[in-house]
């Protein structure tokens, strides 16, 4: 079993995703330049966070249309998992793999600091983990994460499951002020209709380890471990 | 032919425009006091085409596949041809 971890112009988490899945998890895992777009013998890939392409015409609008992104959405479709961080989501959605679109903070600044999560779905490859329900305390870091779509497919998502991670205060409610962009029902992270891929704004990344304050985030990366071994 | 689109790119209506409602605000301090600022963008793309028709069709694509994100934006393409 081993990772792909999808490297564009402008990805600047990429090292830090190697770092927990050979460090952490003791996983094996490899950095995987766009250009070099066969994914064939990898089982899983992470789209991790940055700027790619210096977040022109729209984050993550130039970096989904690499030829690299033909590879993943293949992968896609033979039910691989596929996980998107951050920018990664951003590119999931432009790329039509993750429905809806991440568009500016409702505040327009970039909000760098910790979020309480609310686990919704414990069945896909990352999640498995989780408690359901679990509370777990994860980073955000961006300026374009405020997640929209429309009123019937907002439905189908939370009527299908597909609401992975909601932004919720440290009791567990939904409310507003623990919502830091706008994003619609407090969404921080969905699922396609299969499971498979999943996106995020958050960075389990930066929360895998005690050192780095939390290490919620290191169920993400163990679930899709056990899931591809 | 030679053709030049003028592409606007806007929020569709209704949507949330944290940098409309940022400039709007950056105005009043200025002491003007507009009803709404709506952001949008603007590409020029020069191309060539047999017939404006082809032009336009050309542009479309381009905007339904990068230009322009349906889910959250309308387009306008406002073309003519050049010298």
């Amino acid at each position: 079993m081993s990772i792909a971890i999808v490297q564009f112009g402008g990805s600047n988490c990429d090292l830090d995703v190697l770092h927990v899945l050979k460090a952490v998890v003791d996983a094996d895992a490899n950095l995987v330049w766009y250009k070099d777009a066969d994914l064939s013998d990898y089982d899983a890939v992470i789209i991790p966070g940055g700027f790619s392409y210096g977040d022109y015409l729209r984050s993550g609008a130039i970096a989904s249309r690499t030829p690299i992104m033909d590879s993943v959405r293949k992968m896609a479709e033979d039910g691989k998992p596929i996980l998107g961080i951050c920018n990664g989501f951003q590119i999931l959605t432009e790329a039509g793999l993750l429905e809806g679109a991440l568009t500016t903070n409702r505040y327009p600044k970039f909000r760098c600091e910790w979020t309480y999560l609310k686990v919704e779905n414990t069945d896909t490859p990352f999640t498995s983990n989780f408690r359901k329900g679990q509370i777990v305390r994860i980073p955000i870091a961006h300026k374009d994460g405020n997640y929209f779509i429309d009123d019937t497919r907002l439905a189908n998502l939370e009527d299908n499951g597909q609401v992975v991670f909601r932004y919720v205060d440290e009791n567990g409610n939904a409310t507003e002020e623990a919502n830091p962009n706008g994003s619609r029902n407090n969404i921080a992270g969905i699922s396609n209709f299969q499971g498979n891929v999943v996106g995020l704004m958050p960075h389990p990344e930066r929360a895998s380890e005690e050192i780095l304050g939390s290490a919620d985030g290191l169920a993400m990366f163990k679930s899709m471990v056990e899931h591809i071994s | 032919m030679l053709y030049l689109a003028e592409v606007t790119v806007k929020l569709k209506a209704g949507m949330l425009d944290p940098e409309g409602t940022t400039i709007k605000r950056a105005l009043e301090h200025l002491g003007y006091h507009p009803n709404s600022v709506r952001s949008a963008k603007e590409y020029l793309i020069e191309l060539e085409a047999e017939s404006a028709d082809k032009a336009r069709e050309q542009i479309d694509q381009m905007c339904q596949k990068l230009i322009a994100n349906p889910i959250i934006h309308d387009y306008i393409i406002d073309l003519r041809e050049i010298e």
